[in-house]
């Protein structure tokens, strides 16, 4: 009778788990789906990075991105500031399942270099960023487990699948009446504290189906530093295609 | 000294240019001028070995960048100027390292006019980079090119990247004059170096690159035909003698990139009249990434370099060992640091390396290089010469 017991216990506990585990997918797959079809978009990014005592630094970026349907999306970063940096530039192909591939252009010796995708939690050009919060947001790349329904917010733990991430887990909130878009990401680092927050605000509509943040603000509760990202605008009609990601490409922007 | 006046017109006209631009905004063209100004200091650690030498040598160089969108961005014209007033009357020069037409159509490029181009993949010698000639009085690295005139097509197909190189015209390797480090015994003048072809600097020569990325490997497979950019050298009882050989070229260029491991080699197999040699450099670039979540990153590269030609190279490396360590702080300052040795297998000779760099604000920086010769070999032809030019060098750009 004990074991009978037991047993239902423990496969209700069970059950209870796997239940959070779809949920949690199904929410990662809905959001997915809601913003499936953007084609391919460029924005011009400012980058504002404030350290503990204040002082801040500003970068100025363009990020043009290519949607892929079978594997991850490919995307072009271009930097116009600070000045000794301008014309630098990297080339991405996200993968959903392995390494993303990826290559650096040096323009003041017209060099293309490929580099290792492998440093996903070093910070991006010293900001609160690290590589893996910036890359093309693939399902596949993380497992899940569904936490509360608080009004229209859905919060959802994600467990990232590479061992090198820098986190354990992140914490994300979806709102569920505004396209499953992203208001609040918690990172929590390897020993499981938390360690950083990622604000998404000043949302819009575009093509009245993809919701876009007009800012997102990280906050390192460790270091106390911050940067804001700040997507100046959002262009959906550029029709990109993959000439437009090409190492060709990358050594002419 | 005619030259330096020449050299102080240019920057004059290019001031007044920059002024100009500024007074008409607002146009629809696109449009972007760009100016750096480079002050470079060097001193020489040890006493010069020629007379006319120094130790210390500070300079001057500018290096103003334009481009212009034209009918929408599709075609373009870009240029990049050099020029540097120096101790050294021929390193007192300029150049356009860029002027150039470009058009983009879908999955092809064309480029008219002078351009540089980079190939390869290995850190410590670039042997399959062939296009441009080295501005070799610039920096002891080679990685300073002159600006190669040329009409270059470029198509991306599925089956890789091929480009096709028309290239008119040979520039001669700048070469320091008598007041210069990095010297000859005999001061080799540009205009005295010979060309096996009877139409010299006019031999029409052509070139040809395939490359192509899959999965974890890039490829490249290059080919090139015409006067080489390597000078054959030869010291003798009359001084020197030099020359441009007519040179055929294959070249191969791989790396693999297999998480924290880079693996690169190149290769090139080179003949002309005169020689024929095969010359390799081979090695592996491992990366410690986010050292203890400090952001720091900590890079090995570890290359073998191999030249067949042995003592008969006009380079130090033809059987040399590389050892060299990247270090990237990923601050808000991007400070970094390269450290290098190459290592002689067969004699004592050392060269230490040094280049580091942190941006100050938003628009300069500070760069830190250094060049130590260390137990150089009394039989080592090419860098004997250079035996007393170690060199401290700081130098302050700013960016406008």
């Amino acid at each position: 009778m004990k074991n009978v017991l037991f047993t239902v216990v423990l496969s209700l506990a069970l059950y209870t788990v796997s239940q959070a585990q779809d949920r949690g997918l199904e929410i990662a797959k809905a959001a997915e789906k809601a913003d499936l079809g953007f084609k391919s978009l460029t924005s011009d990014l400012k980058m504002v990075l404030r350290n503990k005592n204040g002082q801040v630094s500003e970068r100025a970026l363009e990020v043009r991105t290519l949607e892929l349907v079978e594997d991850g999306d490919k995307s072009l970063i271009v930097f116009s500031s600070p000045k000794d940096v301008k014309g630098t530039s990297t080339l991405t192909y996200t993968h959903k399942v392995g390494p993303d591939d990826q290559w650096l252009y040096l323009p003041s010796i017209k060099r293309v270099k490929r580099i290792s995708s492998n440093n996903k939690s070093g910070p991006f050009v010293g900001s609160e960023f690290a590589y893996e919060d910036l890359s093309s947001q693939e399902v596949e790349k993380y497992t899940y487990k569904f936490l509360k329904e608080e009004n229209n917010h859905l919060v959802v733990e994600q467990y990232p699948v590479d061992p090198k991430s820098g986190y354990t887990r992140r914490v994300v909130t979806y709102n569920k009446g505004a396209g499953y878009r992203i208001e609040t990401i918690e990172f929590y680092d390897r020993k499981n504290a938390l360690l950083k927050t990622l604000t998404y605000s000043d949302y819009k509509l575009y093509k009245n189906k993809f919701w876009r943040a007009a800012k997102l603000n990280m906050v390192n509760h460790q270091s106390k530093k911050e940067t804001l990202l700040e997507f100046l605008n959002y262009d959906f009609d550029m029709n990109l295609t993959d000439d437009d990601f090409t190492q060709n490409a990358l050594k002419r922007s | 000294m005619m030259k330096k006046h020449i050299i102080y017109i240019l920057i004059g006209l290019f001031l007044s240019f920059t002024h100009a631009q500024d007074e008409t905004p607002g146009k629809k063209l696109h449009h972007d001028l760009e100016l750096d100004i480079e002050l470079e200091n060097r001193y020489f650690l040890e006493a010069p070995a020629f007379y006319s030498q120094t130790r210390y040598y500070p300079s001057l160089a500018l290096k103003p960048k334009y481009t212009i969108d034209l009918n929408g961005g599709g075609n373009s014209i870009n240029i990049e100027g050099f020029v540097r007033v120096d101790r050294d009357d021929e390193r007192t020069h300029f150049d356009f390292r860029e002027f150039y037409f470009h058009k983009v159509k879908g999955n092809w490029e064309l480029s008219i006019g002078l351009k540089k181009v980079f190939w390869g993949v290995t850190e410590s010698n670039h042997l399959v980079d062939v296009i441009n000639q080295t501005d070799a009085i610039e920096s002891f690295d080679g990685e300073e090119k002159l600006g190669q005139p040329m009409v270059q097509f470029s198509i991306y197909t599925n089956l890789g990247t091929f480009d096709l190189f028309y290239l008119p015209y040979h520039r001669k390797r700048t070469l320091p004059g008598a007041k210069g480090r990095f010297r000859y015994p005999v001061i080799i003048k540009t205009d005295d170096v010979l060309y096996e072809s009877s139409v010299k600097e006019w031999h029409q020569d052509v070139s040809l690159r395939y490359g192509n990325s899959f999965n974890s490997v890039d490829l490249g497979l290059s080919y090139f035909y015409g006067t080489g950019r390597e000078p054959l050298v030869q010291f003798n009882a009359q001084g020197v003698a030099a020359l441009y050989p007519i040179i055929h070229q294959v070249g191969l260029d791989l790396q693999i990139t297999n998480n924290t491991f880079l693996w690169k080699l190149e290769s090139i197999y080179r003949s002309s009249g005169l020689q024929k040699f095969l010359a390799l450099t081979a090695g592996f670039e491992y990366t410690i990434s986010n050292i203890k979540s400090s952001g720091i990153d900590i890079g090995l590269i570890l290359e073998y370099l191999y030249d067949e030609r042995g003592d008969l190279a006009f380079s130090a490396l033809q059987n040399d060992l590389f050892f060299g360590s990247r270090i990237a702080f990923n601050d808000v300052q991007d400070t970094s640091i390269l450290l290098g040795i190459i290592t002689d297998l067969e004699k004592s000779s050392k060269i230490i390396g040094i280049e580091a760099s942190r941006r100050m604000g938003n628009t300069m920086k500070l760069e830190l290089e250094g060049r130590l010769f260390n137990n150089i070999a009394d039989n080592e032809p090419f860098l004997s010469n250079f035996k007393k030019d170690s060199f401290i060098g700081l130098t302050l750009i700013k960016y406008f």
